[in-house]
C-alpha cells in the first residue's frame, strides 16, 4: 500500500511502488483529467504538479513521490493562479480537441507560479515539452500573457 | 472534393415517422415540437435516391429548450457551436437554450441513403447543414408564429420573433416558445419558409464561445479513453510489427506471473494483455515472448515503395479533366517538367487509439470516440455475430480525429478482446502501437509539365499517382479509375489555362494500409501545383504573386485573397539574407485561401519559420473565432508535416515509434500567424482541412526564395539545404 497526497487529500492505493503516477491517477483513482499521450515524457499530456513543480506523471513511480503534494488538473482551479490560467484559456478560446490542455494548463500554471510576467523565451522554455496536435500554440502563448496581466 | 448538392428539404412533423424510428432517435419525450429534415451526408458521388427521409431533428420542449439531434460529432473543430448558431439564428431562439445531441448510430435515420454512412469529415459539416437546417428552423419558427396567432386571435403577419419568444408589438404581448409547443405540434410547417436575409443575421458572424470548452480546462470532459464502466479491466495490445503478419506462438509465463496481470489473449494477428490497470497490461505485454509469422511483407522497404510508385507514375492515367489540346500544346514553346513526392504520414492524434467494450452472450456495448458511429456498430455486430439492435454504442468526445477516427480497426480488435473477457474491458494502444499500426496518408508522386509564353501558362499536364483511399473506404464512389479525393483541387485548378490535362493513376503501396489524413487530396495536389507555379514564375522571370494574379481572372475570390495576403505580408519588402517569402493559393472545400510564409534557412540547413499570413474567403462565416482557430491550427499541422513528417518502412515495419522520432512542431518553433477573413455573402465553405494544405507549399516557396534551392519532396531535407546533398 502506498499513501499519496493528491489535491489536498490523502489517498492510499494498493499498487506497486514502481507504478507510474499517471496510471494510479487514471485507472485506480479515476482522476482521468490527467492524460496519457506517449508514455516516454515527450508530449506533456500527463503533466501534474509535485510540490508545485511540473512533472510528467507517466514516468514518475509512485514510490518516489513520498509525502510531497500532488496536484492534478482536477485540483488546480483551487489555486488563484490555476483558476486564472483556466479562465484565460476560456477567455481566449484556446481549446480545440482539448486532450492536451490539461497538461498545457498544468505547465502554464507552474510557469506563472515561478515567473509572474514571463517573456516569450520563458514561455518557450516552460511550454516546449507540451505537444498540441490541433496546433493551439498561438493562443496558448497569448493566454499565458493574458493570465499574467489579470 | 465537394459534397453533393443540398437536397430540397421539406420540413415535416415527425409524426410522419414510425414510432420505432422515433424511439431510436431519442425523440419520444412527450409534449415537444419536433421538426425533421434531411441532410445530404458527405462523400456521395452519386445523387441520392428520391424520397424524403429525415436524418436530423429539431426538438423544442414545453420549457423552451431547443435540441438539435444530428449525426455529426465534435472533435475540436467547434462544429456543435457553429451548428447551434445557425439553428438559433433562423429560429430566433434564445441561444442559451440551444443544445446539441449526437445521434445514436442508425443507418436508416442518419445515414446516406445509398452508402449508409454516418460520417463527420471532409470539412463538410457546416456546408451540409447550411440550407437544410435553416429551412427546418425557419419552418419551426413559422409554426410557432402561427400558434401564437391562433392563441391571440391575431394575424401572423403582425407577429415577430426574438430570443425564444413570439411578440405582438401592437399590444406588446409576448409569449415563450415553450408555451406555444402544444399548439404548434398540431400544425404543419410551410414547404418553403422565408429565410432571413443575410443582413439581418444577429448571431451568425459573431465570435461566440464554444459550448464544449469549459469542461476541457478542468479535466471533466470524458473522452473515449476516460470511460470507466463499473468493473472495467484494462488491456493493451501488440499487432505483428510487419504489416500482414500473424502470431506464431507466445510464451506468456513471465507475464502471467506479474501482479495485476489477469489474462493473456492470443488472436490471429495480435496479442493482448488484460490487467487491473494499464500499467499491469503494459508490463505484461513487455514480458511476453512473442514469435511472429512475418508473412510475405517482411522484406518490404521504403525503396520498394518508391520504385513501385515511380514506375506506376510512368503510365498513362485515367483522365480527370481535359481542356483544349494539352498534348499538342506541350510540344510547342518553353517547357518545364518536374515531379513532386509526398511521404507516408501517421495521424498521431493526442488521444491514442482506444475502445472500451463489454460483450455478453446476448449483447455488446461499445464506448469510443468515432467519426463513423454506424460503422462502429456494424463492426461490433460482425465480430460478435449479434444483430445490430443488440449492439449499443456510446460516442465520446474525440481527442483528435484528423481522419484516423474514420476507421474502425481499433473497434474490431477491442471487440475481439472483449469476447474473451468477463465484464467490460478498455483497450488502449500504446503510442508506439498507434504510430506503427496507423492507416497512413499515402505516398504520392505528382508529375507536372507545362509550357509558358509571354508570362502565361499555355499548356499544363498533371499526373497524380498514389493509393486510392476512396476505393477502399467507399468503393461505390470509385468510378472509372478516378479517385475523387485524390484529384481534388487539381482537376479544378483555379488558374486560367487554355490547354489542360489532369490524370490519376491508382497505385497501391506494397503492404502499407492508407487512410484519410487532415487536408486529404488537396494537401498533395496543392503542394505540387503551387511549387510548380513558383518554378514556372521563375522560368518566366515574373514575380510569383504577379504570375499567379495574371491567370486568376476567372477566380475573383481567389484573386482577392491573393492580393490581401500579399499586402498584409508586406510582399516585396526587403528581408535579411537567407530569409524569403513564399506564396501558395488554394481552392479547396469551398474556401479560397492565399498564404504567405516567411522563413529563414541557416547554413546548417535548419529552417525557422518566422511568420504565416493567410487571407481567407470561406463565404459567410458562422463563427469567425472558430474559423481563425482552425486556420491557425491547420497551418501548424501542415508545418509539422513539411518540417518533420515522414513514416518510413524497413523489413516490412514502420521505423518510427513515438514523438521522439515522429516529431511534432512545438510552441518554441511556432511562427507568428495572422489570419485575415474576407467578408463574403456566398454560402459557407469548409475550413477544418484547409490550413494543413496551405502551409507546406508556402514554406517550400519561401525556402526557395531564401536559398534558391527547390525542394520537390517532403519533408524538407536539411542536408540538401546545407549543401551536404545535391538538390
Amino acid at each position: 500500500m502506498v499513501s499519496l497526497q493528491i489535491n489536498g487529500e490523502v489517498r492510499t492505493v494498493d499498487a506497486p511502488p514502481d507504478m507510474p503516477l499517471l496510471w494510479v491517477l487514471r485507472d485506480i483513482l479515476g482522476l482521468t483529467g490527467t492524460k496519457f499521450g506517449c508514455g516516454i515524457a515527450q508530449c506533456g499530456a500527463c503533466t501534474v504538479h509535485v510540490n508545485g513543480a511540473p512533472v510528467r506523471s507517466c514516468l514518475l513511480p509512485i514510490g518516489s513521490v513520498g509525502d510531497r503534494a500532488v496536484t492534478t488538473i482536477e485540483g488546480i482551479g483551487a489555486s488563484a493562479v490555476g483558476a486564472r490560467v483556466q479562465k484565460a484559456w476560456l477567455d481566449l478560446e484556446v481549446v480545440q480537441c482539448g486532450y492536451c490542455q490539461s497538461g498545457q494548463i498544468m505547465s502554464a500554471t507552474a510557469l506563472l507560479n515561478s515567473t509572474a510576467h514571463p517573456e516569450d523565451s520563458d514561455i518557450d522554455a516552460a511550454m516546449a515539452g507540451n505537444i498540441c496536435r490541433c496546433g493551439t500554440y498561438v493562443r496558448i502563448r497569448a493566454a499565458i500573457k493574458h493570465a499574467a496581466q489579470t | 472534393m465537394y459534397v453533393s448538392a443540398s437536397q430540397e428539404a421539406t420540413p415535416t412533423l415527425a409524426a410522419a415517422l414510425t414510432r420505432r424510428g422515433f424511439l431510436q432517435a431519442g425523440l419520444a419525450a412527450g409534449g415537444a415540437l419536433v421538426v425533421g429534415f434531411q441532410l445530404p451526408l458527405a462523400q456521395s458521388a452519386q445523387p441520392e435516391k428520391p424520397g424524403f427521409a429525415p436524418n436530423a431533428f429539431i426538438r423544442i420542449d414545453v420549457h423552451g429548450k431547443v435540441t438539435l439531434i444530428m449525426p455529426q460529432v465534435e472533435m475540436g473543430q467547434g462544429i456543435y457551436t457553429a451548428i447551434a448558431m445557425i439553428l438559433a439564428e433562423e429560429l430566433d431562439a434564445d441561444f442559451s437554450q440551444v443544445a446539441l445531441e449526437a445521434a445514436p448510430p442508425n443507418d436508416k435515420l442518419y445515414g446516406n441513403p445509398i452508402f449508409g454512412i454516418q460520417v463527420t469529415g471532409n470539412s463538410n459539416s457546416v456546408r451540409s447543414f447550411w440550407l437544410p437546417l435553416r429551412k427546418a428552423a425557419a419552418g419551426a419558427r413559422a409554426v410557432l408564429v402561427q400558434a401564437a396567432a391562433q392563441q391571440w386571435k391575431v394575424e401572423p403577419d403582425g407577429i415577430r420573433t426574438e430570443n425564444g419568444q413570439a411578440i405582438y408589438d401592437a399590444d406588446a404581448r409576448r409569449i415563450d416558445y415553450g408555451a406555444l409547443v402544444d399548439r404548434a405540434r398540431e400544425l404543419t410547417p410551410p414547404k418553403d419558409p422565408q429565410l432571413k436575409d443575410v443582413k439581418d443575421f444577429k448571431l451568425i458572424g459573431n465570435p461566440l464561445k464554444r459550448m464544449d470548452t469549459p469542461d476541457k480546462v478542468n479535466g471533466k470532459t470524458v473522452y473515449g479513453i476516460d470511460v470507466m464502466p463499473p468493473g472495467v479491466k484494462f488491456a493493451t495490445l501488440a499487432a505483428c510489427p510487419v504489416f500482414g503478419g500473424t502470431v506464431e506462438r507466445v510464451d506468456d509465463a513471465k507475464a502471467r506471473a506479474l501482479p495485476g496481470v489477469r489474462q493473456v489473449i492470443v488472436l490471429k494477428d495480435f496479442v493482448a494483455v488484460v490487467g487491473d490497470h494499464m500499467w499491469a497490461a503494459k508490463q505484461g505485454l513487455a514480458a511476453l515472448n512473442i514469435t511472429w509469422n512475418e508473412g510475405s511483407n517482411s522484406a518490404i522497404s521504403s525503396d520498394d515503395v518508391w520504385k513501385k510508385l515511380r514506375a506506376a507514375s510512368d503510365k498513362e492515367g485515367a483522365v480527370a479533366n481535359s481542356v483544349g489540346d494539352a498534348a499538342k500544346a506541350l510540344t510547342q514553346g518553353d517547357k518545364l517538367e518536374a515531379a513532386y513526392e509526398m511521404p507516408f504520414l501517421a495521424h498521431a492524434t493526442m488521444e491514442p487509439m482506444n475502445c472500451t467494450v463489454h460483450v455478453t452472450p446476448t449483447s455488446c456495448e461499445v464506448w469510443v470516440g468515432s467519426q463513423v458511429l454506424s460503422r462502429v456498430q456494424a463492426t461490433a455486430a460482425r465480430v460478435t455475430g449479434l444483430p445490430l439492435d443488440k449492439v449499443t454504442t456510446h460516442n465520446l468526445l474525440i481527442g483528435g480525429g484528423f481522419g484516423r477516427r474514420l476507421e474502425v480497426d481499433m473497434v474490431d480488435s477491442a471487440v475481439q478482446i472483449a469476447q474473451q473477457v468477463d465484464g467490460p474491458v478498455k483497450v488502449v494502444w500504446t503510442r508506439e502501437e498507434d504510430i506503427q499500426h496507423d492507416l497512413y496518408r499515402p505516398v504520392y508522386r505528382d508529375a507536372l509539365s507545362a509550357t509558358v509564353a509571354n508570362g502565361r501558362i499555355v499548356a499544363w499536364k498533371h499526373r497524380i499517382t498514389g493509393s486510392s483511399v476512396i476505393a477502399r473506404w467507399l468503393p461505390p464512389a470509385f468510378q472509372k479509375g478516378i479517385d475523387i479525393d485524390a484529384i481534388d483541387s487539381a482537376a479544378d485548378i483555379p488558374y486560367d489555362i487554355p490547354n489542360l490535362r489532369v490524370e490519376y493513376v491508382r497505385a497501391e503501396p506494397p503492404a502499407v494500409p492508407t487512410g484519410f489524413w487532415r487536408g486529404v487530396g488537396p494537401n498533395n495536389n496543392v503542394f505540387a501545383i503551387e511549387s510548380f507555379m513558383d518554378e514556372l514564375a521563375k522560368k518566366s522571370n515574373k514575380d510569383p504573386v504577379n504570375f499567379r494574379r495574371d491567370m486568376l481572372d476567372k477566380s475573383p475570390r481567389l484573386k482577392a485573397a491573393l492580393e490581401l495576403a500579399a499586402v498584409k505580408a508586406g510582399w516585396g519588402n526587403p528581408l535579411p539574407a537567407r530569409t524569403g517569402r513564399g506564396i501558395a493559393l488554394q481552392v479547396a472545400f469551398g474556401s479560397f485561401i492565399a498564404t504567405v510564409a516567411e522563413a529563414e534557412v541557416d547554413a546548417s540547413g535548419e529552417v525557422r519559420v518566422h511568420r504565416l499570413v493567410s487571407a481567407v474567403d470561406t463565404g459567410i462565416v458562422v463563427n469567425p473565432d472558430t474559423v481563425v482557430a482552425q486556420l491557425q491550427g491547420g497551418l501548424i499541422f501542415g508545418l509539422t508535416a513539411a518540417l518533420y513528417g515522414k513514416i518510413t518502412i524497413a523489413k516490412g515495419r514502420v521505423q518510427q515509434s513515438n514523438f521522439n522520432d515522429y516529431r511534432m512542431l512545438r510552441i518554441n518553433e511556432t511562427p507568428q500567424i495572422e489570419v485575415h477573413l474576407i467578408k463574403s455573402g456566398e454560402a459557407p465553405g469548409g475550413i477544418g482541412e484547409t490550413g494543413a494544405t496551405a502551409a507546406p507549399p508556402a514554406l517550400g516557396n519561401a525556402i526557395f526564395a531564401a536559398t534558391g534551392i527547390r525542394l520537390r519532396r517532403l519533408p524538407i531535407d536539411r542536408d540538401v539545404l546545407s549543401g551536404k546533398k545535391p538538390s
